[in-house]
């Protein structure tokens, strides 16, 4: 008994049983819309780990919503709702391609000039955000949806404009190739890269039909550096007590306003991160005119829930989220289920995410019960 | 720091295990699934498979994702052919999803709309035993030994639109809303135009064509301010080649109740009082077309189909209550002088001044 009391209390098992409640949602759709639900089911497993370029595959899909899960959830910690981490994503992500297309340096200046601009621009849009909050109280939410539809038609501004328009097409230029931050971009496709990589199939097919890039890495990185922000440091500190209760944090001389800027700053540069990596890590390296948005940045607040707002577990949200979308691809192909399951399966683990902080409670009063027989 | 190391290792213990589950249950359910599989195509006569991708439209775009469906289920039933679809939600999926039909297995994969023109060629390099088509996409004289392009001559059915429009039109203005500028979309507004043109002299009379561009096929409520300012111009009658933007056209027309003209599907029944008449361009014709050719067992590899008016790949509605008979009547009569090669509707601007100037 204790020991299921002590496992139920664990953030981790609640998190598991809503994922476990995710998929079992998602079968009893499947059988509804007439799909066998096993056979989908190994369709999603088989589309995400049969092979070494499926797990790339995946990786890579996850690396954006890793980062602005990670923005959401930073900010979340310092009591901000970042609905705008789409909109910041696209601004990365216009950035990354205004720079990278007209700016041919060597790799290495390149790609950190491009990826900065796409930092910056989304940390702009962060600021705004933090600044009309702390000086005028407006809410971060409403701020930020705004911001997100000013994103969107930027985007298509630019995709539209002479200079970055590529003619015959609904899209902008792609960046410069040195702006690319795959594994070895040129040797991997030249004659010599690719009779190297050939007798090893298996580094062949991860390497010349993936986008393997470093955006995983840095990821990873800055999920350790936010955590390291957050727990370790004075400042994590500030911008947590300014989370938890204002003006307690005011009336210990914090200065909430100055927090809230800075949270909102971070939390966009995330973001905007997260769409400079996506422009130079994989193809088509370029922005086009959307129809919709693209939901980088929304998924980030699914992420950002399934990971209970902690920014180690982020990466492993992210891998998941990343997975179910990639997979989702392989259930439409090979059982004919449109991907909308996919999204249901989804929702519902985010849904249940958010049910089952009733399980330590229940933990809670599992122990109580067991107290009462003790006696 | 004890917290996060435990949770790490929760975490990578919880995802060996979900790892080792789902081996075991692809593994189980691998001969059920494979079970299925057979009997699908046992049923049909052939085990051809064709896989399309779709571009970010999706597969319910009401336009050229949905024709090219429609024309691979045509084609599964006629000849039992396996057809699959994925559907691309962003544009980086597009490599991804060629990539994973080429695994399972297809002998034709289709990747629909020219913003897929790069992936479908990258893709074909990859597997060069696999077939792959493109719609909307030319690679002219570059084209792969395994890739096909599918063009259409579109600017018949916008010259016999254009000429119907210019007989109806009771102001003299006619107004073309078009998505982005590019090659497709000039075979649209040029072959309008000279339709326009040809019935203006027809007639003896001088009428306006107003184009304009909404950037983007995708915005209704621009193509919507564009069509409504036209309608406040004078034109009466509104032709859009705008994708999902052209909605917004046939909505300003219904409530100016003004003339529209639809694109690619008849677009009627978005508006039956005021849709006159669609440019028809029919996308699940052609995909039919090419991929039987492909299950006959015919080299369609390395060039580019283009399809008009002789194949009946484009045209007109036949329903033309809102137009009356005779001006129908005399567009089918052009119609069969561009299949006889009398009249040659122009595709780009060049051959436009020249149509015009030959006209005078």
């Amino acid at each position: 008994m204790k020991t299921l009391v002590k496992v139920l209390k664990k953030p981790i098992t609640s998190t598991l049983i809503a994922i476990l409640c995710g998929f079992l949602v998602a079968a009893i759709v499947l059988v509804l819309a007439g799909y066998n639900p096993v056979s989908s089911f190994a369709a999603l497993f088989k589309g995400i780990f049969a092979k070494p370029k499926y797990i790339s595959n995946v990786i890579i899909k996850a690396t954006p919503i890793i980062l602005t899960g990670l923005s959401v959830a930073f900010a979340f910690k310092t009591g901000l709702f970042n609905i705008g981490a789409e909109g910041q994503y696209i601004v990365g992500t216009v950035a990354a391609v205004c720079v990278g297309v007209k700016l041919d340096l060597p790799p290495v200046f390149q790609i950190l000039i491009v990826v900065l601009s796409g930092v910056l621009a989304g940390a702009i849009f962060g600021g705004i955000v933090g600044l009309l909050k702390a000086r005028f109280g407006i809410h971060e939410v409403i701020t930020s949806i705004m911001l997100n539809w000013i994103a969107f038609y930027l985007s298509n501004y630019i995709v539209a404009l002479p200079a970055y328009h590529q003619p015959n097409s609904t899209s902008s230029l792609p960046v410069n190739e040195s702006s690319f931050t795959m594994l070895l971009p040129k040797w991997k496709v030249s004659e010599e890269g690719m009779a190297a990589l050939k007798p090893n199939k298996w580094l062949y097919e991860v390497m010349v039909k993936t986008d393997v890039n470093f955006g995983i890495l840095v990821a990873a990185v800055m999920a350790v550096i936010i955590w390291i922000l957050l727990y370790r440091s004075t400042k994590g500190y500030e911008l947590r007590a300014v989370g938890f209760n204002s003006d307690a944090a005011e009336f210990a001389g914090i200065s909430v306003s100055r927090n809230l800027v800075q949270a909102m700053l971070i939390a966009g540069a995330l973001s905007g991160l997260a769409g400079a990596l996506a422009i130079t890590g994989t193809a088509p390296h370029r922005i086009s005119q959307m129809a919709a948005f693209e939901n980088n940045g929304f998924n980030g607040l699914s992420v950002a829930l399934i990971a209970g707002s902690s920014p180690i577990g982020c990466i492993f949200a992210g891998l998941l989220f990343g997975g179910l979308l990639y997979g989702g691809q392989s259930v439409q192909q090979e059982v004919g289920a449109p991907t909308e399951i996919i999204n249901i399966m989804i929702g519902t683990i985010v849904f249940f995410v958010a049910l089952t902080r009733v399980v330590p409670v229940l933990a809670d009063k599992l122990e109580k019960r067991g107290a009462r027989h003790a006696k | 720091m004890k917290k996060i190391v435990a949770f790490f290792l929760a975490v990578m213990m919880t995802a060996s295990v979900t790892a080792c589950g789902s081996g075991s249950t692809t593994s189980s359910t691998a001969p059920a699934a494979s079970a299925a599989e057979s009997q699908e195509t046992s049923a049909g006569k052939s085990d051809f498979k064709i896989t399309m991708v779709t571009d970010t439209g999706g597969v319910n775009d009401q336009s050229f994702n949905q024709s090219s469906w429609e024309g691979l289920q045509k084609v599964s039933q006629d000849t039992g052919a396996t057809v699959k679809y994925t559907e691309s939600k962003q544009e980086s999926d597009y490599t991804t999803n060629l990539d994973k039909a080429a695994d399972d297995g297809s002998n034709l994969i289709w990747g629909i709309g020219f913003a897929m023109a790069d992936a479908v060629a990258n893709a074909a390099k990859q597997n060069p035993d696999i077939s792959y088509a493109i719609v909307d996409n030319s690679y002219g004289d570059k084209t792969p030994a395994n890739v096909t392009g599918v063009m259409f001559r579109a600017q018949e059915p916008s010259f016999l639109v254009g000429y119907i429009a210019a007989k109806t039109t009771k102001t003299g203005k006619v107004g073309f809303v078009g998505g982005m500028t590019s090659a497709i979309i000039d075979q649209f507004e040029y072959g309008y135009k000279a339709g326009v043109a040809y019935a203006a002299k027809e007639l003896k009379k001088n009428i306006t064509v107003d184009a304009q561009y909404a950037e983007s096929f995708s915005d209704a409520a621009k193509g919507k301010a564009i069509a409504t300012s036209m309608f406040n111009n004078g034109c009466d009658v509104v032709f859009h080649a705008a994708g999902g933007a052209g909605t917004g056209v046939i909505e300003a027309a219904k409530e100016a109740n003004k003339f529209a003209i639809g694109v690619d599907r008849d677009q009627a029944y978005l508006a039956p009082k005021n849709v006159l008449t669609s440019a028809l361009k029919l996308v699940n014709k052609a995909v039919e077309l090419v991929s039987k050719e492909a299950i006959n067992g015919q080299k369609i590899g390395g060039k580019t189909y283009t399809y008009g008016l002789t194949e009946d790949a484009v045209g007109i509605p036949e329903e033309h209550s809102l137009m009356g008979d005779d001006t129908y009547n005399a567009a089918i009569a052009l119609e069969s002088k561009i299949k006889d090669k009398t009249i040659t509707p122009p595709a780009t601007k060049d051959d436009y001044n020249k149509f015009v100037a030959a006209l005078k």
